[in-house]
């Protein structure tokens, strides 16, 4: 309360992402506290931790659907709102109605501004104009026209990648977006959003139960384990010892080729992406 | 042979076309057309067709009430659809709860709407029309609370059509989004129940359905452009509404069975040509990701 921005050391542009002294409860139970976290344009953090640890309330604090118990949060430098333009989001991939009357190209309108009120017949020839340069940067060109309901998980979270992007946003909020693709488009999901805040300065705020997909983008993790957290690189978080201290409890990390393999969590972070039958590119699994 | 000469036949149909209230009953028909038409389709992507059918019966319920206690019938069926309505979208999305409920309200209001029509000693026509529906229930003063009614809907809809689309099909997105889903689910339930208590006077509480689900249902097998559909949509409601009061004016048969009827044939037609369109062209092109990848590989880090 007491904190002024005084105390933040000067910066040329806002952090994408800060919160201080932010706290979460529920009555008794604490989900976090005390975090503090500055997440600066085109930096990629991975939110990790266990179920119920609080993962996705922290990005509903973020979207502004949850209020703080007790803390600081700000988005681009100004105080959290719902409906912000400053956010994007990427859902898990779930499956529609093959029926449901919604194209591709409806979905990613949505990102632009289906929350605004209105037929939205004003400005449809630059809705047009975004939303294809959206699906092309994407590579969803080809079944733009096509059902929602009658794609592929890959091509439904690229669309959904372009969703979230088509209204250009300071920071992109993913939960759990590679959750039940085949490695190919685990891959090649998470490169379109890599690519992105690296082209655009896009901070990535990146919710998951498996690092490895993305560990090379990782810059940041922050790890949530029952009411305590560590923030730090890969390096410094994803240790035996750090996470023996997190859970409570004998926790071994491994390094195996490029990825972690955590042994002893009650979790399954770091666990091989798992590899759903469907559109499997053999080519591509290559590792 | 007999019976099919019975109801195709048109001795008389331009007759009773010049009448007041067959003329009425076509206006009104025309303004429930477009009603109808461009809420089907959201309702069919928000799974609504039992909750639909539940505001309907609870239309009938109330305007059995009406009946009884000797006030309009149209305003008796606005309330029960409005309040059905309401109950029924404030339930969300979750379609197991929400259809045991509805199961539970629709059986209750249909038994309590058939005991009072029974304790109703008017004319039957007027009970009967209730659930069948009847042109001639259509007179002037309808028509007017009809059109003001239709204003109403529209305008709320030319508001809240782009959320209220978005929180339809995009659920999850929509809510991250900041869009009030529970909120536009209740003015929607409510814009239903408005729209359902109109239709019931005219094709019936029972076939309700016909008019409400049926034409996005239909258009839904043809296109997946949410505009194309609700377009559709406005035209296979007009044309079953239109079509079945033509073809009933020469028999003198309710129009229920030829709206309900006409209203069926075109979603069978829709779903074989949507059948064929996706046998000959594949609406989704297998894609492969790999090409892109490889395609911006310098991206990669």
């Amino acid at each position: 309360m007491t904190r002024l921005d005084l105390d933040a050391p000067p910066r040329t542009r806002a952090a994408a992402v800060s919160l201080r002294g932010a706290r979460m409860a529920y009555g008794s139970r604490v989900l976090w506290d005390g975090l503090d976290l500055e997440v600066e344009p085109g930096e990629f953090v991975a939110v990790l931790g266990p179920n119920g640890a609080g993962k996705s309330t922290l990005l509903k604090v973020l979207l502004g659907l949850t209020p703080l118990s007790g803390g600081e949060v700000r988005v681009a430098g100004r105080p959290v709102r719902r409906g912000s333009s400053d956010l994007g989001f990427i859902p898990q991939q779930t499956s529609s109605d093959p029926q449901l009357t919604l194209r591709g190209r409806d979905l990613v309108a949505f990102g632009l501004d289906g929350h605004r009120l209105g037929l939205g017949v004003r400005g449809r020839r630059e809705r047009r104009r975004l939303v294809d340069e959206a699906l092309a940067q994407v590579g969803a060109e080809a079944y733009a026209d096509a059902a929602v309901g009658r794609l592929s998980g890959g091509e439904l979270q690229r669309l959904r990648v372009a969703q979230a992007l088509v209204g250009d946003p300071t920071v992109l909020m993913c939960d759990e977006p590679l959750l039940s693709l085949d490695l190919a488009n685990q891959r090649l999901v998470s490169h379109l959003i890599d690519e992105r805040r690296r082209v655009a300065g896009t901070a990535v705020l990146f919710v998951t139960h498996e690092i490895n997909p993305v560990l090379p983008m990782v810059d940041r993790v922050v790890y949530l384990v029952d009411g305590r957290f560590r923030i730090g690189t890969p390096d410094e978080v994803m240790t035996s010892a750090v996470l023996s201290e997190l859970f409570g409890t004998d926790v071994e990390v491994l390094r195996v080729r490029d990825r972690l393999v955590v042994v002893g969590a009650d979790h399954d972070d770091a666990r091989g992406p798992r590899d759903h039958a469907h559109h499997v590119h053999p080519g591509h699994q290559g590792h | 042979m007999d019976v099919l000469s019975r109801l195709v036949q048109f001795d008389g149909t331009r007759l009773l076309l010049e009448q007041q209230f067959v003329q009425s009953a076509l206006i009104a028909s025309a303004v429930l057309g477009v009603l109808a038409g461009l809420l089907a389709p959201i309702i069919v992507a928000r799974g609504m067709a039992f909750a639909v059918h539940g505001t309907a019966e609870l239309a009938f319920t109330g305007g059995a009430a009406a009946l009884l206690l000797g006030f309009s019938v149209a305003l008796g069926a606005v309330l029960g659809s409005v309040l059905a309505g309401l109950a029924f979208g404030l339930l969300g999305l979750r379609q197991r709860e929400r259809d045991s409920v509805i199961g539970v309200v629709l059986a209750s209001g249909l038994g309590l709407g058939a005991l009072m029509l029974s304790l109703y000693d008017g004319r039957s026509a007027n009970k009967f029309g209730l659930l069948i529906g009847s042109i001639v229930s259509v007179d002037s003063t309808n028509l007017v609370v009809l059109c003001a009614t239709a204003l109403l809907v529209l305008g709320v809809l030319a508001v809240i059509y782009r959320p209220l689309l978005f929180a339809s099909t995009d659920p999850e997105v929509a809510a991250a989004r900041g869009v009030p889903v529970l909120l536009l689910g209740a003015v929607f339930a409510v814009l239903v129940g408005l729209t359902t208590a109109l239709a019931v006077p005219v094709v019936g509480a029972v076939l309700v359905l016909a008019v409400m689900i049926t034409p996005g249902a239909a258009a839904a097998q043809v296109t997946a452009d949410p505009v194309r559909a609700t377009l559709l949509s406005v035209l296979f409601a007009e044309v079953s509404l239109i079509g079945g009061i033509v073809l009933s004016l020469g028999p003198g048969l309710p129009i229920s069975g030829y709206v309900t009827t006409i209203a069926f044939l075109i979603y069978v037609g829709c779903r074989v040509v949507g059948h064929r369109r996706r046998h000959h062209r594949p609406s989704t092109v297998p894609a492969a990701p790999a090409d892109h990848l490889a395609g911006r590989g310098s991206l990669s880090p």
